[in-house]
């Protein structure tokens, strides 16, 4: 798919909570050698928020920098979408309240939405179309998450939180979003019911035919649509649940370490759901030069993928005297927190409000 | 705190929404009707202006004993923060250890959770304060 | 912020108002009553006021009634002819005065009011605050309620945290210390164990208070005066028709009353209590004295660090010396200046709303001679202090021996 208009990136930012636990700290508790589960997920520590922290707000203090860093208004923005699937309220738009923060509202359109950890890109796409057919000047595309694996489950070592923000338009752009696709399809591999707390999944069903199908065909198609090879891209960020999957998915396809790694966030912040592409992107763009090329490809349970082909201008160089901070500032100064911290952060303790 | 007493505030708890006397040049925060300097002649002569979102620290406390809704981020730190325009704020400063904490610190705001009517009902939103280097390593 | 206005304060001429004595105190214990209801706490004051005053009751032509929060704290709000009902006095009108802590001083204020302007010969001032049928938590939270919610509490603020907050900025600015804050504990408990009304009728160290939990820090546990039952109740009339009731009544010799922000943090000096100040200078002004005339004083302390400010905001010593006057035991009993003989809101206890008219029967009682081994020597004028939330209301009382 590739927009009428150009379109992209003008601005961007990630928030990341200071709180991280790690893998060991988490199998003591449960008697599993969480060390060795870490060294085979590649996380080291996972990040935790505060218990005053949620998607509306991840979303809104890295909806604040990107503003900022586009160097433009709240009111500026006509669009606004936010996706994650740890949305404080089930009913009750995380986009409104974002919206109301910025002062963007009230001339404008907001929604969020939801489709496993691809819920950020989603955004991207129809804020893209949007700009593209000229209905908006500005839209911004957040993905959040501060997703929790229930007690004990595999997931509890690697969800953590985070988030980004992006300004999408068309003028004074970082970086041009050149062509964009998807693939989606009926793939029961993570779930998480009405009502429940924690998510279900399928275990080792969550690999070859969801994320490494997904992921590996979708960013195939991309490169068919665009003509060109893994090695004609600076870097790429994949979809990462842990730091296992996206090692192999890139290897797979042609990809190097050395292309992944300046977006490959998980061994530090652990699995930040729909927060996870699009910080993997603004750590890849903290660093990236006029003219890289970027690949990115998201990954949502249930199943879907979305790749894009962004290249990035010269405007890139201005972020370096902005007062944003870049995802490196908004991920170290970690503060280590224990189990049964964590528990009381995350509410595991009944009773305990 | 019912729901339109949040609502009908939203914009000074999310964005710091004050007035300025247009009179005298003094900015208030909450917005004040009535200017107490100049009072007659702010009278409709009120002007809506918005905090930039920073400013040190006046004064502190660690609160143990917190009102039930606070009670997961206890130990919390409370503060009061006088801000760049003038205008003097209560609220928290997180991320931050107790011992760190001092007398003219620089802060800057941040939205987080104040709290919730219940686990069932609404989430109030609101700004908080964190030490204004806790995202920019010099 | 502070109010520009030059207004001059007004000194009442002598001749325009009629001089007002107390000429009856009663009390009840203060502590957790868990036997007794906020009616009879107030019926119980009450007669023993009316009875201290050789009055029958049909002499009576107003009540005032303070209490700060009755509604949320037994969800009875009307208490004024509540209790005037039951103490059979139904046909009395009666009114309830709220201004937070300070609902009983402003009901003295009231009442004072109401027999220097020559309306009523005869009143009856009571306080009364049942704390105890809620948890202590809840109680906290309803003391809370004082403060500013929309712009304080709502952002976690707790009462205690904003006297702690005013504390860390005294310690910053004038240098007091936790030591200093220990001491007034230290003191008012002396001086409760002499006062067998007083919730803690007994001595305390200064190592203890200090080793106490803390609450909101600098403050601990022992910095906080306690959740309690109480009430107390005065009879006032014109002087010129004291003497037939009660051969040592104490005149009402001054008044005045002062304001300030509600919240603490739109305060220029967070370490001062303005109200305070504007109450108390009115109330010198008027009586044509200064603070160095003052014997002895019942100040607010409903924290150690609300007596050090009020000592200083008084007047009593420049502004920073509280903390070591207090230290240099310049405040106890029959030193410089006998601050809180019987114990204060920290170890009398506080029944927030009756807090005031606890002030007036000590005070009173001190003036008669009748205060036992507290007893100020050769006292002539007592300052009662009565503050309201986190000080956005002050009311100061001084009361002179009738001579």
């Amino acid at each position: 798919m590739k927009t009428e208009k150009e379109v992209g990136i003008k601005g961007y930012a990630g928030y990341v909570p200071k709180y991280r636990i790690t893998p060991k700290e988490i199998g003591d508790v449960w008697g599993k050698d969480g060390e060795a589960m870490g060294k085979g997920l590649r996380i080291e520590q996972k990040s935790v928020p505060a218990p005053d922290e949620d998607v509306v707000t991840i979303s809104t203090q890295a909806a604040k920098w990107a503003i900022q860093r586009a160097g433009i208004k709240g009111n500026d923005l006509d669009a606004i979408y936010v996706g994650s699937e740890s949305h404080p309220y089930a009913v009750k738009p995380t986009a409104t309240i974002v919206a109301a923060s910025l002062a963007a509202s009230p001339h404008m359109t907001a929604a969020d939405y939801e489709f496993a950890c691809k819920a950020g890109t989603a955004a991207f796409q129809t804020c893209m179309g949007m700009v593209s057919s000229g209905m908006i000047k500005n839209g911004m595309a957040i993905g959040a998450d501060t997703s929790q694996g229930a007690p004990s489950d595999a997931l509890e070592y690697s969800a953590g939180a985070g988030g980004a923000a992006y300004v999408i338009g068309s003028e004074d752009l970082l970086a041009t979003i050149e062509r964009t696709c998807s693939f989606t399809t009926d793939t029961p591999d993570f779930w998480r019911r009405e009502g429940e707390k924690y998510p279900q999944h399928g275990g080792r069903f969550t690999g070859k035919p969801a994320y490494f199908k997904h992921v590996t065909t979708c960013t195939e198609k991309l490169l068919e649509e665009t003509g060109k090879e893994p090695e004609d891209y600076d870097y790429a960020v994949f979809h990462q649940p842990n730091g296992k999957f996206p090692m192999k998915a890139a290897k797979k396809m042609g990809f190097s370490k050395e292309q992944i790694e300046p977006g490959l966030l998980v061994p530090k912040i652990g699995n930040t759901y729909s927060g996870a592409v699009p910080l993997g992107l603004a750590a890849t763009l903290d660093q990236a030069e006029p003219g890289d090329n970027i690949l990115v490809t998201s990954y949502g349970s249930g199943a879907g993928a979305d790749s894009f082909d962004i290249k990035v201008t010269e405007n890139i160089e201005k972020i370096e005297e902005q007062d944003v901070p870049k995802i490196e500032d908004v991920t170290t100064g970690e503060e280590y927190i224990s189990y049964a911290v964590y528990a009381k952060y995350r509410d595991k303790i009944h009773g305990g409000g | 705190m019912a729901i339109p007493r949040f609502w009908r505030e939203i914009r000074q708890r999310y964005k710091g929404i004050g007035s300025t006397c247009n009179a005298c040049g003094k900015m208030y925060f909450p917005p004040r009707d009535i200017c107490p300097e100049c009072r007659r002649e702010s009278f409709h002569n009120m002007e809506e202006q918005e905090l930039e979102g920073r400013g040190e620290i006046v004064t502190y406390t660690k609160v143990h004993e917190p009102h039930p809704e606070f009670k997961d981020l206890s130990p919390y730190i409370m503060t009061i923060v006088e801000m760049e325009e003038g205008v003097r704020l209560t609220g928290h400063i997180v991320d931050v250890d107790f011992e760190d904490v001092e007398r003219g610190m620089e802060v800057e705001a941040s939205m987080r959770k104040l709290g919730e009517e219940s686990e069932e009902g609404l989430i109030y939103y609101g700004y908080k304060f964190w030490p204004i280097d806790t995202h920019r390593p010099e | 912020m502070q109010c520009m206005l030059n207004i001059e304060i007004r000194s009442m001429e002598v001749d325009d108002l009629r001089d007002v004595a107390i000429i009856g105190i009663g009390e009840t214990q203060i502590g957790e009553l868990w036997d007794k209801s906020l009616r009879e706490l107030g019926i119980e004051a009450g007669l023993k006021a009316l009875k201290d005053a050789g009055m029958r009751g049909d002499e009576v032509e107003k009540m005032y009634i303070g209490n700060m929060s009755a509604g949320k704290l037994i969800n009875q709000e009307h208490i004024a002819p509540l209790i005037a009902d039951y103490a059979g006095l139904s046909e009395v009108p009666s009114t309830r005065i709220e201004s937070g802590g300070a609902s009983g001083g402003m009901a003295l204020a009231e009442g004072y009011k109401s027999v220097a302007s020559g309306m009523d010969d005869f009143v009856v001032v009571g306080g009364a605050e049942k704390m105890t049928d809620v948890g202590e938590q809840e109680a906290k939270d309803i003391l809370s309620s004082t403060a500013d919610q929309e712009w304080e509490t709502v952002f976690g603020a707790t009462f205690d945290s904003l006297y702690a907050m005013m504390a860390r900025y005294h310690m910053d600015e004038y240098g007091t210390t936790k030591d200093q804050l220990a001491e007034v504990a230290v003191k008012n408990h002396e001086n409760a164990a002499k006062n067998p009304n007083a919730q803690y009728p007994r001595e305390t160290s200064k190592d203890f208070v200090k080793s106490a939990p803390m609450v909101s820090d600098p403050l601990g546990m022992f910095d906080c005066a306690p959740i309690s039952d109480g009430a107390a109740a005065v009879a006032l009339c014109p002087v010129e028709k004291a003497e037939s009731f009660q051969t040592e009544p104490v005149e009402i010799a001054s008044i005045g009353q002062g304001g300030d922000n509600l919240a603490v943090h739109e305060r220029d000096d967070i370490g001062t209590m303005e109200a305070t100040k504007r109450a108390s200078e009115k109330a010198y002004k008027r009586e044509d004295i200064g603070p160095k005339d003052i014997d002895f004083a019942e100040v607010h302390d409903n924290y150690t660090i609300t007596e050090i400010m009020a000592i200083e905001d008084l007047g009593f010593f420049d502004k920073g010396e509280g903390g070591p006057a207090t230290e240099k035991g310049k405040t106890k009993l029959n030193s410089d200046i006998s601050i809180n003989t019987s114990g204060g809101l920290k170890a009398k206890g506080r029944p927030v709303g009756a807090t005031g008219i606890n002030q007036a029967v000590e005070a009173t009682l001190q003036l008669r001679e009748e205060a036992g081994d507290r007893q100020v020597e050769n006292a002539e004028y007592g300052l009662i202090h009565n503050i309201g939330g986190t000080g956005a209301s002050a009311i100061v009382h001084i009361l002179r021996r009738w001579s």
